[in-house]
C-alpha cells in the first residue's frame, strides 16, 4: 500500500511524459482533435494516479497512526561500499506517513485544479507529468529512512521546481528564476552534503535508526573538522540546517523563492507553499534526536527562523504583485515553523506545517483564480472591486486569510498560537526574541493579508475595460479543490490540535519525534500568563483593522506614509537589497573570475609558458642553429680543426 | 570453454575487423564506405558482447586477476605477453568496447571522407585501449598506453576541425613529455625488482628512497592524461578540433588512463611516496575543480565547456583515489565510469546539433526545445547526471568520493563540494542558452529532432546512467574484493614503514 502511495505518481508522470511526446507530434501534424484527446488522457491519468495514491496514503496513515503498526518497507540495497551501506526504504512512522498523507492529498487537489487553470496552455501533458514527478520525489523525501534518500528526494524536488519555474521557457525571466532557484538551493545543498559526510564520519552510518540510537552515546563527542575541534553533533546539525535554509528559503538563502513565482500558479501552491519549501522544517523535525543534543544548533535555528519571520513580513507589506505577497508570507510562515523547532517544540512546528499547507495552498490557488479571471494580470494596483464578479473566490480567499492571520477558529489560529506560546515557554533569551518578533510578524501578517484582499476585491476597479469584460468566475474543476482545501483550513486545526500538541500527543507521534526531558517548552505553555495567550489573536485583529483603516477608510494614508518614509519604503520594496548585494559580491565576480582565469590563466600563463612558449623557443633555437649551416667549406673545416684540438687537449690532460 | 583466451579475443578481434576492411576494394567509393561501416559495426558489437561475458563470468569474491593469459615473449628480458583483469580494470574494458560501438554508430553519416581509414583507426584504437586495461606486464602496458596516441593523433589530425594540426601536436607533445619519464621509471622498476609482471610488482616493496622518483615519473604521465591542472590545456583544444566520435573516446576512455594508472601503479606500488605526495594531489585537484568550473562558466563554445567540465570531474577522481579508503577509491572508479558515459553522451549531444548546423558556438543556438523535444529531454538527463543529481550515476561517484575524503581531510572535502554548486551553474547556464528561449534564428526553424539511429545511440548510455545511479551495487560488488585488497595493502605498507622508522629511533 505504502509502495503504491509513493510510486503511483511516478508511473503517472512517466505515462504523461510519453503522452507529451505524442502530443508534440500531434501539434506538428496539426491534428487538434488528437491533441485534445491526448491532453485529456494525461490529465485523467495523472489525477487518477494521484488520487489513488492519496487513498493509499490515508490507508497507510490509519494503519500506522491509528492501529499502531510499523509500516516501514525496504525495497533494495542502494549503495554498499565498505562500512557505508544504505537501501531504498520507505519509513513507516507517524511523521513520515503524516507527511505522505498531506502531500498526496494537497497534490491531488492541485492536480485537479490544474486541469482548469492550465486549460489554455499548449503543453498540458508536460505540465501534468512534471507535477506528478514532483510529487513522487517529495514522497521519496518524506518517506526516507536514511539521509541519502532524503537527499535524493531533496534534489529531485529541486529539479522539478527548476523545471516548473521555467515551465514557460520562452520567457527569459522564467529561465533566470529557474536557474536561480536551482543554484541557490545547491548552495544550501553544499551544507547538506557536508552534513551527511560529517554524520557518516561520526556514526559510521547514515541510516536514521542507527544514528538516532547512537545519538545519546555520541552527545558529548567532539570532531576535528576544518582544523579545529568542535562538538560533533553541533557541526552536523548546523551543516544540515544550512541545507534546510536553502530549501525552505530562510534569511540569506531566501532570494530564489519570490522569483520562483514566475512558474504557473498551481506550482507556486504545491511546491512553493505547501510541500517542497517545508522540506527543511521536516528535515529538522525528522532529525530531532540529533538536534536535541545541540543547544547551539537549536539557538541558531530559532534565531534564523524568527529573523526570517519578521524580515519577510515587512517585505510582504509593500509588494504589489499578488503572488509575491503570498510568497513572502510563505517565507515568513516558514520562519515561524523554524523557531518552533528551535525551542524544541517540534510537534508545534509540524502542526503549523500541516495547517499552513492547506491554507497557503488555498490562498495561492485563490490568487490563481483571480489571475485567471483577470486575464493573467498579477499587479494588485490594476485590480479592485472584484468581489461581486468572483464571489466564490472572494469567500475562499477570506477563509484562507483568516487562517493565515490566526483568527479563531481557523486552523492557523491553533498552530500559530502554540508556536508563539512555546517561544515564550522556552524561558530563554532567544525564546523571548522569537516571541516578540513573532508577535510583530503576526500583526504584519494580518495587515498584508487584508491589504491584499482590499486591494484586490474592494474599492473601484482599476483594470482596463477589456480585462474587466472578461472577468469570470473559475470553472467548477478549479473551485472544487479550493473548497476541499478551505475545509482543511477551517477544520484541520480545531480537529487535530489535541493530537498534534494537546493531550493525545504522545500516542499520536509515538517515537517519531524526540524531545529531551529537560526541554519542557510544551509543558510550560500550560502555565502562561493569560495575556501571552491572547496577544497573538489581538495583534491579528489589530492588523486587520489597520489594513481596513489604511486601504478602505483612509486611502490617502498609504501614499502619505510612502512619501514620508521614502527610504524605508524603498528598502522594503527592494526586499532589503539582497538581490543587488548578491549580484555585486557573488554573481558578477564569479563570471569575471571565470573569464579572467580562462584568458589569462589558461591562455597567457599556462599555454604561453607551456606548450606554445616551448614551441616558440624551439623554433627560435632552430633558426639560430640553421644559421650556422652556412654552406662554406672553410667554416666547416675550421669547426673540425677546433674540435680535434679540443679533444686532443682533453685526452692529454686526462692522461696526465 | 574455460581455457579460451577471452581477453586476447576481445583485444584483437577489432584487428580482425581491420583486416576485413583492408580487403574491401571497389571502384565505387560509396560501396567501400558502406562496407567499411558495417564491418566495423559488426566487429565492435561482437567485441562488446564478448566483453560482457567477462563481467557475467567474473568472480566477485576474489581480488586476484582473472581470465589470466600468459606466454613468454622476450625471455631474456623477462617480458611476457601477460593479460588479466581484476575488479578495478574489468569495467574499463567494457567501457571501451561499448563506447567504440557507439562511436562507430555516431560517425555513420557524418564521416564521408576516407571512411575506410577512419573505421580502421577506431578499431585499432579499441585494440589498444582494451589491451591497456588488461595488460599485466609493464612493457606490454607501456606499448598499449603509448600506442593509443597514434590513432588518436590521426583521428584529430585527419578528420578534425580547422585548427586540427595545432590541437593534434599539442596533444602529442604534452603526453609524450610525460611518457619519456614513465619509460625511464619502468626500466628502473624492472631492474630493481627483476620482473616486469604487474602482479608480482604489486607485492614488491620498492625502497623508500626510490619511491618518490618513480612516483613522480609516473605522475608526469598520468597527470597529463588525467588531465590535472595545470597540464590540462591540451584537452579543450583537442576536444574542440576532434570529430564527435574522437571527443567521445577521448573523454570517455582516454581520460581514464591516468586515473587507472594511479590505482594500478602509484598507490599500490609506491604507497609511501603516494602518502607523501597526497597533499600535492589534493591541492592540484581542488584547483582543478574550482578553477576549471569557473572557466567553464565563461565558455562560448559548447565543446570547450564540456571539456573544462571534464577536468573538474577528473579532479574528483584524483581526490577520491588518494583519499585511499574504500569509499574514496570505489567512488573514484564509479566516477570514472560515470564520467565515461556522461561526458561521452554530452559530446554526442553537441555532435547532434553540430551535424545539423555546423556550429559549436552557444550563441548560434536558442530555443531548440521547440523543434527538438526528445533532444531536450536527453540533454536534460545527461546534464543532471553531470551535475550529480541523486538517482543518476554522477551522484554515486561524487558522493562516495566526498564521503571518503571527508574522513581523511575535511578541508579538501569542503572545497571539492563547492564543485556541486559551480557545476550546476555552468551546466544550467549552457542548457538555458541552447535549449530554452524563443526559437528566432532562421536556420534553426527547420531543424529536425533526433532520428532513430541517434536515439539508439543514446539509449544504452541512458540505461547505464540510471542503473548505476539507482542500483550501483551491480558495479560495486565486483569491485569490493580488489579495492579492499588495495586499501589494505596501502595501509599496511604505511604502517610497516612507520614501524621501521619507530624502531630505527
Amino acid at each position: 500500500m505504502y509502495i503504491a502511495a509513493v510510486f503511483l505518481p511516478l508511473i503517472g508522470s512517466l505515462i504523461a511524459g510519453m503522452i507529451a511526446f505524442a502530443a508534440h507530434g500531434a501539434v506538428h501534424s496539426e491534428d487538434a482533435e488528437r491533441k485534445k484527446r491526448l491532453d485529456l488522457a494525461s490529465q485523467l491519468i495523472t489525477c487518477g494516479a494521484m488520487l489513488l495514491a492519496a487513498v493509499a496514503a490515508i490507508l497507510v496513515f490509519i494503519a500506522v497512526v491509528v492501529n499502531g503498526q510499523n509500516g516501514t518497507v525496504e525495497l533494495f540495497t542502494w549503495v554498499d561500499s565498505g562500512s557505508l551501506e544504505f537501501s531504498w526504504e520507505l519509513r513507516g512512522d507517524t511523521l513520515a506517513v503524516l507527511m505522505v498523507t498531506m502531500v498526496t492529498v494537497v497534490s491531488s487537489m492541485i492536480h485537479i485544479y490544474s486541469i482548469g487553470y492550465m486549460s489554455h496552455d499548449g503543453s498540458i501533458p508536460r505540465f501534468m507529468g512534471y507535477l506528478s514527478l514532483f510529487s513522487f520525489f517529495m514522497l521519496m523525501l518524506v518517506s526516507s529512512n536514511n539521509l541519502v534518500q532524503l537527499f535524493f528526494g531533496w534534489e529531485g524536488v529541486g529539479l522539478c521546481s527548476y523545471l516548473l519555474i521555467g515551465f514557460w521557457y520562452d520567457r527569459p525571466s522564467a529561465n533566470t528564476a529557474a536557474i536561480k532557484a536551482f543554484v541557490v538551493n545547491r548552495i544550501g545543498d553544499f551544507g547538506f552534503a557536508l552534513g551527511i559526510f560529517a554524520c557518516f564520519f561520526l556514526f559510521d552510518s547514515i541510516s536514521y535508526d542507527t544514528i538516532f540510537s547512537l545519538a545519546k552515546e555520541k552527545s558529548t563527542a567532539t570532531m576535528t573538522v576544518f582544523s579545529g575541534e568542535f562538538h560533533a553533533l553541533t557541526v552536523i546539525c548546523l551543516l544540515l540546517f544550512f541545507g534546510a535554509m536553502g530549501k525552505s528559503a530562510q534569511l540569506g538563502l531566501h532570494v530564489w523563492l519570490p522569483d520562483a513565482m514566475e512558474g504557473p500558479t498551481p506550482v507556486s501552491a504545491l511546491i512553493h507553499a505547501a510541500t517542497m519549501v517545508t522540506a527543511g522544517v521536516f528535515m529538522v523535525a525528522r532529525l530531532s534526536p540529533l538536534y536535541e543534543y545541540s543547544d547551539v544548533a537549536l539557538t541558531v535555528v530559532t534565531l534564523i527562523g524568527a529573523s526570517t519571520a519578521i524580515f519577510a513580513a515587512t517585505v510582504g507589506c509593500v509588494q504589489n504583485d499578488i503572488k509575491r505577497v503570498i510568497a513572502y508570507s510563505t517565507v515568513s510562515q516558514l520562519g515561524y515553523m523554524f523557531f518552533a523547532l528551535g525551542v524544541s517544540a517540534y510537534s508545534a512546528g509540524m502542526f503549523h506545517l500541516i495547517t499552513h499547507a492547506f491554507f497557503k495552498a488555498l490562498l495561492f490557488l485563490g490568487a490563481g483564480s483571480v489571475i485567471h479571471a483577470m486575464s493573467d494580470e498579477q499587479d494588485m494596483r490594476k485590480m479592485g472591486g472584484l468581489y461581486k464578479l468572483i464571489p466564490a473566490t472572494y469567500i475562499l480567499m477570506w477563509i484562507g486569510s483568516l487562517a493565515l492571520a490566526g483568527i479563531w477558529p481557523f486552523s492557523g489560529f491553533f498552530s500559530k498560537d502554540i508556536i508563539l506560546e512555546t517561544a515564550w515557554g522556552a524561558q530563554t533569551g532567544i525564546g523571548q526574541y522569537a516571541f516578540w518578533l513573532g508577535i510583530t510578524a503576526a500583526f504584519l501578517t494580518a495587515f498584508y493579508s487584508w491589504r491584499l484582499i482590499i486591494m484586490t476585491f474592494h474599492g473601484e476597479s482599476r483594470a482596463d475595460e477589456t480585462t474587466l469584460a472578461h472577468v469570470h468566475e473559475s470553472p467548477k474543476v478549479m473551485i472544487l479543490p479550493l473548497v476541499v482545501l478551505a475545509l482543511g483550513a477551517l477544520f484541520v486545526g480545531i480537529l487535530s490540535v489535541d493530537y498534534f500538541v494537546g493531550e493525545h500527543t504522545v500516542e499520536f507521534w509515538k517515537n517519531s519525534l524526540f524531545v529531551l526531558d529537560t526541554h519542557k517548552t510544551l509543558e510550560n505553555v500550560h502555565h502562561l500568563p493569560i495575556w501571552v495567550k491572547l496577544l497573538p489573536l489581538v495583534v491579528g485583529i489589530g492588523g486587520i483593522a489597520l489594513a481596513y483603516l489604511m486601504y478602505m477608510f483612509a486611502p490617502e494614508l498609504p501614499g502619505a506614509l510612502v512619501a514620508g518614509f521614502q527610504r524605508t519604503y524603498l528598502f522594503l520594496l527592494n526586499k532589503w537589497y539582497f538581490d543587488e548585494l548578491y549580484d555585486k559580491i557573488f554573481v558578477r565576480p564569479v563570471f569575471y573570475l571565470g573569464r579572467g582565469l580562462w584568458k589569462a590563466g589558461d591562455g597567457l600563463l599556462i599555454d604561453g609558458v607551456g606548450p606554445d612558449g616551448v614551441a616558440a623557443a624551439v623554433k627560435h633555437l632552430a633558426r639560430r642553429a640553421a644559421a650556422m649551416q652556412s654552406g662554406y667549406l672553410y667554416h666547416y673545416a675550421l669547426a673540425m680543426l677546433l674540435g680535434v684540438t679540443f679533444f686532443v687537449t682533453w685526452f692529454l690532460v686526462q692522461g696526465a | 570453454m574455460d581455457n579460451m583466451p577471452w581477453l586476447s579475443i576481445i583485444t584483437f578481434a577489432p584487428l580482425v575487423g581491420v583486416f576485413f576492411i583492408l580487403l574491401i576494394r571497389d571502384d565505387d567509393k560509396e560501396i567501400v564506405a558502406r562496407n567499411a561501416r558495417w564491418v566495423a559495426l559488426w566487429i565492435s558489437l561482437i567485441t562488446f558482447f564478448v566483453s560482457l561475458g567477462i563481467w557475467i563470468n567474473f568472480d566477485n569474491s576474489t581480488a586476484n586477476f582473472q581470465f589470466v593469459e600468459k606466454s613468454v615473449w622476450m625471455p631474456g628480458l623477462n617480458i611476457a605477453y601477460h593479460m588479466g583483469v581484476d575488479g578495478i580494470s574489468m569495467f574499463f574494458v567494457i567501457l571501451s568496447t561499448i563506447l567504440t560501438v557507439l562511436c562507430i554508430g555516431a560517425s555513420w553519416i557524418t564521416i564521408t571522407d576516407r571512411v575506410k581509414e577512419y573505421m580502421i583507426s577506431f578499431l585499432v584504437l579499441e585494440t589498444l585501449m582494451v589491451g591497456m586495461f588488461s595488460a599485466l606486464d609493464l612493457v606490454l602496458f607501456y606499448i598499449f598506453f603509448e600506442g593509443v596516441l597514434i590513432p588518436m593523433f590521426i583521428i584529430i589530425g585527419v578528420w578534425g576541425g580547422a585548427r586540427r594540426n595545432y590541437a593534434a601536436y599539442k596533444l602529442f607533445l604534452y603526453t609524450l613529455a610525460g611518457s619519456v619519464l614513465m619509460l625511464l621509471a619502468i626500466l628502473t622498476m624492472m631492474f630493481q625488482a627483476g620482473t616486469a609482471e604487474i602482479p608480482k610488482l604489486l607485492t614488491h616493496n620498492f625502497p623508500a628512497t626510490l619511491q618518490p622518483w618513480l612516483w613522480l615519473a609516473f605522475f608526469a604521465s598520468f597527470a597529463v592524461k588525467m588531465p590535472m591542472w595545470p597540464v590540462h590545456t591540451w584537452l579543450p583544444d583537442a576536444h574542440v578540433e576532434a570529430p564527435t566520435a574522437g571527443s567521445v573516446i577521448l573523454a570517455g576512455v582516454l581520460l581514464k588512463f591516468g586515473g587507472y594508472g594511479f590505482l594500478r601503479f602509484s598507490l599500490p606500488m609506491f604507497p609511501l611516496a603516494s602518502a607523501d605526495f597526497t597533499p600535492l594531489i589534493y591541492t592540484l585537484s581542488i584547483i582543478a575543480v574550482i578553477y576549471t568550473s569557473l572557466v567553464a562558466l565563461a565558455q562560448e563554445d559548447m565543446k570547450k565547456l564540456i571539456a573544462y567540465s571534464s577536468v573538474a570531474h577528473m579532479g574528483f577522481v584524483t581526490i577520491g583515489t588518494f583519499a585511499a579508503n574504500t569509499q574514496g577509491i570505489e567512488g573514484a572508479i564509479i566516477q570514472m565510469l560515470s564520467h565515461g558515459v556522461v561526458s561521452a553522451a554530452l559530446f554526442l549531444i553537441v555532435g547532434v546539433v553540430y551535424d545539423r548546423i555546423h556550429s559549436r558556438d552557444i550563441e548560434a543556438y536558442s530555443g531548440l526545445v521547440h523543434r527538438m523535444p526528445k533532444y531536450a529531454l536527453i540533454f536534460m538527463i545527461f546534464m543532471m547526471a553531470s551535475v550529480g543529481l541523486p538517482g543518476t550515476s554522477g551522484f554515486v561517484g561524487e558522493f562516495l568520493i566526498l564521503v571518503g575524503t571527508f574522513k581523511t581531510n575535511t578541508w579538501v572535502a569542503a572545497f571539492a563540494t563547492t564543485g556541486i554548486i559551480l557545476g550546476a551553474a555552468y551546466m544550467l547556464y549552457l542548457y538555458r542558452r541552447v535549449i530554452f528561449g524563443e526559437l528566432t534564428k532562421e536556420n534553426l526553424k527547420s531543424i529536425l529532432d533526433l532520428n532513430r539511429r541517434e536515439v539508439a545511440i543514446f539509449a544504452p548510455l541512458l540505461l547505464v546512467v540510471f542503473v548505476m545511479g539507482i542500483y550501483p551495487s551491480l558495479f560495486l560488488d565486483a569491485m569490493h574484493a580488489s579495492v579492499e585488497n588495495l586499501v589494505e595493502r596501502y595501509h599496511s605498507a604505511l604502517a610497516a614503514a612507520q614501524h621501521i622508522s619507530v624502531v630505527a629511533k
